[in-house]
């Protein structure tokens, strides 16, 4: 028999189980906000931030809405991003193919289930620089403030200075753990190319 | 004989310049002999930039009528909360929703004189929760919530005048007191003046206060003989149920008092029973007196003060409560009575006396139950001076007027003559340290010092005379205030500060017992002021006959609407202005030309109302006067008043967007 390593083969118990528990744990994701933006700058002591969870948006939007005006930019409503009304789905989409994967335990399901989350991670980061480009460039002329040639995107991740303003923008707890399950997922699979080579002959 | 001519003449020119220089050195000292300086006071009191002070003091304006609050050790002034006096500065007594506050039954008056400050305790400890101050002039107390820093209620004290020994409380808040400085005939009536012993009287009130919400009522008054009632406390501990006025004037002078209420070589302490006194009132026992007094609440839900006129008050004579009132004989005119942290003794600091008696209150007790009395003044027994006392501090300096205690069983005595502050064991009434203050010491606090536990770090000495303390501002001086350190054996000048009007009396308090209860901003959901907008689409000009009601919304950085056409000569305006933000310190500020009213100024989530009769036609500006923003300058508006003939319809806009 030819040891084929992309066979339909089964994985190791412990390997099931974890896959379980990654998915167990993209349950958390709709009860923790997926990112945060700060904001930082001498007279706001306090901070200001901003949080996107998976329906909604929470933090000083109030605050940060008055203080874009001045510059012109687009006040941000909850209610009119359309991510905001899908991501829940999206989510709940990667969950149930990840409890396929447990249920059928396959080596290559565990593989496309990891392209899925990889494929919809670039997805929403990309929407998401392309959100943060154009409330950051698409600005109103008559804005009272206008410094030319500037634009305020926030960073995808990390830290600018928006004139007196420090933004952060980093992955919240949401976030966090969707990462964490990827990377993990795809130790799993590492793991079992390269260590599971018994299960390979049984079949 | 020419050598030993000029040899003396040279002795007499070195000498002479030698007493010349001494003389100007001498001459031009500023320093007086102070306590010297150790080193270390700068640091003590440098609180860095961006730093919190470890105690708020709240001291009296005197006749400012107004509460500052200070931090210390720094000595920053934080913020001057106005309470018997308008301010114009952010428009309190101006404002339709705190005119009320001021108002009185014989009118609206626009200022008093508030000597002293109480605050809130629990068990005996001050507990962060309001402050309390008097109005000497026309009798009155008020309450200050510590949250929001705001006069929230005022209480007339009917019956009465030059409402003095006011407001010191009772060890779980449940009385604050008012006692008249002036007595006058109760009910008040057209009598000769020199019928003062026949006619006049003092009383004494007890005002219950709501133990969650702060609420004051009056619960009795007592009519008692006509002495001038100057300071109380409460008793605590032992002596808690109890109540010590120092009264003077027992000569019952009405006229040169400054000669005619000195005779006596004793005056006294009344001791008041008021446990004993809540029972006759439970069975409604007194009289109910008619007189009218007003009661003056700031809800702070509806942002709105309402002014409400009471019009009896419960009142015993001395006869109606036997057994709850008695006068202890104390030298001389005396000022304080001041009750230790453990409750045992009483300091009676006699402002002529050349000793301080010290009270003690079993002593007083056993005085009561056996009768040892020297007869009585209108039914009230007087005890024996000796029976009460438990001794005499010698040597308290000259003038000894206010004590208060540290937490190490030693008190604090001001003497306002020899302008110094004397430290003395309360057990031994030894005296262990004094200290020159500058110049002529009234009152002293100690944060906690007149309750169960002090804090025993800092002593502040409210002077009574300035001169050449500061750098000079004419002929009228502020009034100074010493920070004294005594945390040690001895007690050491830390820095002083000028105050705000004349500080009487202040009350210190660990700040994080105010801090941690501080609000930020109002919530605009839970705004309940009759006139408030919640958002920009409801910001509108609303005429009801001859009266406009026009609804602003102020936020970053326009008025909404900022032009409004349709006002006519003879019409009321009132413009409403809801201030939208609810981002932390950020308030708007209104003023519009020629009102003959102040500006106000309305916190985030806050609605004030401003009141305007405009006197001739024309284009009024109104604007932000309060620096919000960048584009603060360009916050304003425009108000166009026609003539009382014209048919301009009321019309209001922002930008393009016209109603």
């Amino acid at each position: 028999m030819e040891i084929h390593p992309f066979n339909f083969n089964l994985m190791k118990k412990s390997s099931r189980i974890l896959i379980l528990i990654l998915v167990l744990s993209l349950i958390a994701v709709y009860f923790v906000p997926l990112w945060n933006i700060s904001l930082e700058a001498p007279q706001y002591p306090e901070g200001l931030g901003m949080q996107i969870w998976l329906s909604k948006m929470t933090g000083d939007l109030n605050t940060i809405n008055g203080l874009n005006h001045y510059i012109g930019m687009k006040t941000i409503q909850p209610d009119s991003i359309q991510e905001l009304k899908y991501m829940p789905f999206i989510i709940g989409f990667i969950i149930m193919t990840g409890l396929i994967v447990f249920l059928f335990n396959k080596r290559t399901l565990l593989l496309s289930w990891i392209i899925l989350i990889i494929i919809t991670g670039i997805a929403g980061m990309y929407d998401f620089w392309l959100w943060e480009y154009d409330y950051g460039h698409n600005l109103d002329t008559t804005a009272a403030i206008i410094v030319p040639g500037m634009n305020y995107q926030p960073p995808l991740i990390g830290s600018k200075q928006l004139l007196n303003f420090t933004a952060t923008s980093m992955p919240d707890t949401g976030g966090i753990i969707i990462f964490a399950v990827g990377i993990t997922a795809v130790l799993i699979l590492i793991y079992e190319y390269k260590f599971n080579k018994t299960q390979n002959v049984k079949n | 004989m020419k050598n030993f001519i000029k040899k003396t003449a040279g002795f007499i020119l070195i000498f002479t310049l030698l007493v010349l220089s001494v003389n100007f050195n001498s001459c031009s000292k500023k320093e007086k002999s102070g306590p010297s300086l150790s080193g270390d006071e700068a640091e003590r009191v440098y609180v860095a930039p961006g730093k919190w002070d470890e105690f708020y003091y709240f001291i009296s304006g005197g006749f400012s009528g107004q509460l500052a609050a200070y931090g210390i050790p720094s000595g920053r002034l934080l913020r001057v909360i106005p309470v018997f006096s308008l301010n114009p500065e952010n428009g309190y007594g101006f404002t339709e929703e705190t005119k009320p506050m001021l108002n009185t039954s014989y009118g609206f008056i626009p200022w008093d004189d508030s000597h002293h400050t109480e605050l809130s305790q629990t068990d005996g400890i001050p507990d962060g929760r309001w402050a309390f101050i008097n109005g000497n002039n026309t009798p009155r107390v008020a309450r200050i919530d510590l949250k929001t820093f705001r006069t929230v209620e005022i209480i007339e004290i009917p019956n009465s005048a030059g409402n003095h020994s006011s407001p010191f409380i009772t060890p779980g808040t449940e009385y604050i007191v008012a006692g008249t400085r002036f007595s006058v005939p109760v009910e008040n009536r057209d009598v000769p003046i020199s019928t003062y012993k026949e006619n006049f009287r003092g009383t004494i009130s007890f005002i219950k206060v709501d133990k969650d919400k702060g609420d004051m009522s009056i619960s009795f008054q007592l009519i008692t003989p006509p002495y001038d009632y100057d300071l109380s406390h409460a008793g605590k501990g032992p002596s808690y149920g109890w109540f010590f006025f120092s009264c003077y004037n027992s000569e019952q002078a009405n006229t040169l008092l400054e000669v005619n209420a000195s005779q006596k070589d004793k005056d006294y302490i009344m001791a008041v029973n008021w446990k004993k006194i809540e029972e006759y009132v439970s069975q409604n026992k007194g009289t109910m007196m008619t007189s009218k007094y007003a009661h003056n609440v700031f809800d702070e839900s509806t942002q709105t003060a309402r002014s409400e006129m009471l019009t009896s008050t419960r009142t015993f004579k001395p006869e109606d409560i036997p057994g709850a009132i008695y006068y202890i004989p104390c030298p001389k005119s005396p000022h304080g009575a001041d009750v230790d942290p453990t409750g045992k003794y009483i300091v009676g600091g006699g402002k002529l006396a050349t000793v301080i008696p010290v009270f003690a209150f079993d002593k007083i007790k056993a005085a009561i139950e056996s009768n040892q009395a020297d007869g009585n003044v209108e039914g009230i027994p007087v005890l024996k001076y000796d029976a009460c006392l438990a001794g005499e501090v010698k040597n308290p300096g000259l003038g000894p007027l206010h004590t208060e205690f540290d937490d190490k069983g030693f008190a604090y005595t001001s003497a306002f003559i020899s302008s110094e502050i004397v430290k003395w064991n309360v057990e031994t009434r030894e005296v262990v340290d004094r200290m020159p203050v500058y110049y002529s010491v009234g009152h002293l606090t100690i944060p906690g010092g007149d309750s169960r536990k002090p804090w025993g770090k800092y002593l502040l000495s409210m002077n009574k005379m300035t001169k050449d303390r500061y750098l000079p501002t004419g002929p009228e001086l502020t009034q100074s205030a010493q920070l004294i350190d005594i945390s040690g054996d001895k007690m050491k000048l830390l820095s002083d500060f000028p105050t705000i009007g004349e500080p009487h009396y202040a009350q210190g308090i660990p700040a994080d017992l105010v801090t941690k209860n501080q609000l930020k901003i109002y919530k605009i959901e839970d705004n309940k002021n009759p006139f408030a907008i919640k958002s920009i689409n409801d910001a509108r000009a609303v005429r009801e006959g001859n009266v406009v009601h026009i609804y602003l919304a102020a936020t970053r950085s326009h008025f909404t609407p900022d032009n409004i056409e349709g006002v006519k000569l003879g019409d009321t305006v009132y413009f409403h202005m809801t201030n939208l933000e609810q981002d932390w310190d950020i308030p708007h500020g209104f003023a519009v030309m020629g009102n003959q009213n102040s500006e106000m100024l309305v916190m985030p989530g806050e609605t004030c109302t401003l009141k305007w009769y405009p006197d001739r036609a024309g284009i009024y500006p109104i604007y932000c006067t309060d620096f919000c923003s960048a584009l603060h300058q360009e916050m304003q508006g425009y108000v166009r008043v026609s003539t009382k003939d014209s048919n301009v319809p009321i019309s209001y806009s922002l930008g393009n967007d016209k109603k």
